[in-house]
């Protein structure tokens, strides 16, 4: 059998000279500090969003796009399909992890400043992916066509309706229509299953590249040390072996949640009835979703939602070209203003979620 | 000698094919974009719907009639007064309905509050709701625009 390998191995590694990239991959290092346990999130979100792929293709086999098919479809796959209950469950499931784990690297990568010179195009790449982690959420959550899903939908839509000028034009072209509908829900199929994974693919290739180009970041007082003080770990194995074994963990804990928690389906959308009391969307979406909810009719001429919603646009604009005016990071210098900023955010996330998820 | 004219000549194909390069991107494009612009769906105009008989119409409730594609919200008061507005909340496109414990419309998305006159009383609705017109003509209860 071995022998078999290195016949293999050397039949390949003829045409390909495999030598070179193998000496190449033993002079990869991950740096080790008392931070280095944030590196994981990356890998944990890769690994998730893999789950998502494979989860995804298995529910096409079965489901249809279509007003008058999406929820009968998933029904069938819940009640009738072998194991259809656990793919779909594992698929919502894996989508709110992989949500979270992003959540995690990305705010790590900026109380770390990773995102300082020479790495802003990293940065660029993994927030764009991020936002259409979002969009994969949105779309996805419509797909099952019931009544969350369908006021949840005119709600996003709407909201983008709201921005001056572009805003309708948008709203039209999500919508496929003035309305949200059937053409909505083949659009928002469209989206989930071809546009986004496309766009999404290479985005993370080029997130990938750019790690395995320039290296791991390391935290700025780390840099300062010494080149012999630093403690670093070989990438393969060492630090791969730890990522697989917490990739297999992510596993289990996703079988455990797809087992007990099952994802409920709910009731069939009726584009003819009033939203249903205590609806809300995911918890991803939730802290500007009671945002809006406390914003006033008027402030001062503005509509409520539309500096609501500008505000948040405006600050999704700021984050995402944090690295090219945080300047000072990039010259090597602290910057505690982001650290101020970072915490900001996430204690503001943290506070109207959980005002959503009780009030 | 002849280096301007070359010149001349080189920079009438620079312009010509770079032209050239764009009109071809637009010709592409423009179908691409038209077609993902939704065709206008030949709706047919609905002047009235039957809502059905006055004397099934419980007071102090509510209902989300359909009128044509739009959801229409028609509300028997207490007092037995017939009030109709658009059931499309006016702030994110929700769909309200009738608490009979407040007495009020109400939009389950945002906690968005009308009274009976469809006025914004609470809440981040911007504006009062449309209105439409109750006719009850015997006991037969008919919806209609606001002429």
């Amino acid at each position: 059998m071995k022998q078999l390998w290195t016949k293999i191995y050397a039949w390949v590694d003829e045409r390909l000279e495999l030598k070179n990239l193998v000496e190449y991959m033993g002079k990869k290092y991950v740096p080790v500090h008392r931070h280095s346990v944030w590196y994981y999130f990356g890998g944990v979100s890769l690994f998730l969003f893999l789950i998502q792929v494979v989860t995804g293709i298995l529910l096409l086999l079965y489901y249809k796009s279509g007003e008058e098919l999406a929820f009968e479809s998933i029904q069938y796959i819940m009640s009738k399909v072998q194991f259809g209950w656990l793919v779909r469950s594992i698929h919502s499931w894996a989508a709110n992890l992989f949500i979270l784990a992003a959540m995690i690297h990305m705010f790590s990568v900026l109380f770390e400043k990773a995102y300082r010179k020479p790495r802003e195009m990293t940065w660029l790449t993994g927030m764009l992916m991020f936002f259409l982690a979002l969009g994969f959420g949105f779309s996805g959550y419509l797909l099952p066509w019931n009544e969350l899903a369908f006021f949840a939908t005119k709600v996003g839509t709407d909201i983008a309706g709201v921005v001056p000028v572009i805003g309708k034009p948008i709203m039209a072209f999500l919508r496929a229509g003035e309305e949200v509908s059937g053409a909505t829900l083949s659009r928002f199929f469209g989206f989930h299953i071809a546009v986004f994974p496309g766009i999404f693919t290479i985005l993370l290739g080029i997130h990938l590249v750019l790690i395995q180009r320039q290296g791991i970041s390391e935290p700025l007082e780390a840099e300062n040390h010494v080149a012999s003080s630093r403690k670093t770990m070989p990438f393969f194995p060492n630090f791969l072996l730890r990522d697989l074994l917490l990739w297999l963990l992510v596993l289990n804990l996703l079988a455990i949640l797809a087992v007990f928690f099952p994802w409920e389906l709910g009731k069939k959308a009726d584009p003819f009835a009033p939203a249903p009391a205590g609806i809300k969307p995911e918890w991803y979406f939730l802290f500007m979703f009671q945002t809006l909810k406390y914003l006033p009719a008027k402030v001062v001429i503005i509509d409520g939602e539309v500096l609501g919603i500008l505000t948040f646009g405006l600050a999704g604009l700021l984050w995402l070209l944090i690295p090219f005016w945080d300047r000072k990071s990039s010259q090597g210098e602290r910057n505690r203003f982001i650290n101020y900023i970072g915490l900001f955010v996430v204690f503001y996330i943290i506070l109207f979620t959980t005002l959503g998820w009780f009030l | 000698m002849n280096e301007p004219f070359q010149e001349s000549k080189r920079d009438f194909l620079k312009y010509f094919l770079g032209g050239s390069f764009f009109a071809w991107v637009a010709s592409v494009l423009y179908p691409v974009l038209a077609y993902m612009k939704p065709p206008k769906q030949g709706e047919v105009e609905v002047s009235s719907v039957k809502v059905g008989k006055l004397s099934e119409i419980e007071k102090d409730s509510g209902r989300i009639v359909k009128f044509g594609t739009k959801p229409v919200i028609l509300v028997r008061s207490a007092d037995g007064e017939l009030h109709t507005f658009s059931a499309t909340c006016t702030h994110l496109d929700c769909t309200v309905q009738y608490r009979k414990d407040l007495g009020v419309i109400w939009c389950a998305c945002h906690n968005g509050k009308y009274d009976l006159n469809g006025r914004n009383i609470s809440g981040p609705p911007p504006r009062p709701l449309d209105e439409y017109r109750a006719i009850v003509q015997g006991d037969e209860v008919l919806v209609s625009k606001k002429t």
